[in-house]
């Protein structure tokens, strides 16, 4: 037995479309998608999971440029840096405990990843209602982050007059990289506690039950990590360093 | 592949031991800070902890430790590329800094 030729493969196509021929520029289209895709697929996961990786690896960008430029301004300012122990200083009792309320959003956000992977494992068992408390968990700690940042802002712009273009300890670059980098990761966080809402909200209402199909958490859940992934770096290379 | 139920389901005890590894190395990361290292010593520690950190997160929570080659391959090779970036944006700094020292002073 002969193997068909590419020829015979596209004729085959051909005959193969329904007796009604769609319009000629439409058919075109069609063997374009269909040579292109050649209905394979390039990974062997789910398409929900793949596209938010490769969102994630997007975002990875759009963090690392910001943390680049951070890097940037602060190698080539002349003036000194503030000192990030000193400025994020919490004062419990009388006593100022250096970068207190950084470690605990650290704590805070590490915890909610914990108890999100949780979660994931949960789903996949098909256990509803322990899936969406892990998951309502993961999200009172995720709006439990942003309070703190909340709080952290107003202590910096009321207390201390951090402003983007300029403040009393140090190189003006300090408050435009501060604002804009810890801000783009608190709309991160945000979002992420609004998105693992409607997510838990729907495992609840049992919305997955018809599919069987629990891998919506799992992809959720990529997303939570990411953000506290992108905590990492900041921490370590914004507060830290 | 995508009906069925399945998907990464790991033991809730590997959760917790990462959980339990990440408080830790936070906690290592944080006396960088509290014990006044200074130099090349804060800056390799820093460094290190944030990775094994990030290592932690990407492999277990987001499983990636499970993914196929394919998909590690095409999500972690491309963020190499940021290397340069900074390689090159480093030397630039410098040269900013070095020439503001010399006219602006």
């Amino acid at each position: 037995m002969s193997a068909a030729s590419p020829t015979q493969t596209r004729e085959g196509y051909i005959s193969a479309a329904p007796p009604t021929q769609p319009p000629v520029a439409v058919a075109g289209l069609r063997g374009l998608v269909a040579d292109w895709s050649s209905d394979r697929e390039a990974f062997k996961v789910s398409w929900g999971k793949a596209m938010m990786w490769i969102f994630l690896l997007s975002d990875t960008f759009v963090f690392s440029c910001f943390l680049t430029g951070y890097m940037t301004v602060r190698i080539s300012t002349t003036a000194t840096w503030p000192n990030p122990s000193h400025v994020f200083a919490l004062n419990v009792g009388g006593t100022d405990y250096p970068l207190l309320l950084i470690a605990i959003m650290t704590f805070v956000l590490i915890s909610s990843s914990g108890l999100m992977a949780m979660a994931v494992n949960f789903a996949y068992q098909r256990q509803r209602a322990r899936t969406a408390a892990l998951m309502f968990g993961t999200a009172a700690l995720g709006a439990c982050f942003v309070g703190m940042q909340a709080f952290e802002w107003t202590k910096l712009i009321v207390g201390e007059g951090v402003r983007p273009w300029g403040n009393p300890m140090g190189a003006p670059q300090f408050g435009s990289v501060f604002f804009m980098i810890t801000g783009f990761h608190g709309l991160h966080v945000t979002i992420g506690v609004i998105y693992l809402l409607v997510v838990a909200w729907r495992v609840l209402q049992g919305r997955y039950e018809k599919s069987g199909n629990y891998q919506i958490v799992e992809i959720a859940g990529l997303y939570w990590h990411f953000v506290d992934l992108v905590w990492v770096f900041i921490f370590a290379l914004f507060y830290l360093w | 592949m995508t009906t069925t139920a399945h998907g990464q389901t790991h033991p809730i005890s590997l959760y917790l031991k990462i959980w339990g590894l990440l408080f830790v190395l936070s906690t290592m990361s944080y006396l960088v800070d509290y014990f006044h290292f200074e130099g090349y010593l804060r800056w390799g520690l820093i460094l290190l902890f944030m990775a094994l950190k990030a290592g932690l997160i990407v492999g277990v929570f987001m499983h990636m430790a499970w993914e196929r080659l394919a998909l590690i391959y095409a999500i972690l090779l491309p963020p190499g590329a940021l290397l340069v970036l900074i390689g090159l944006m480093s030397a630039e700094a410098d040269y900013t800094f070095a020439t503001r020292l010399m006219f602006f002073k």
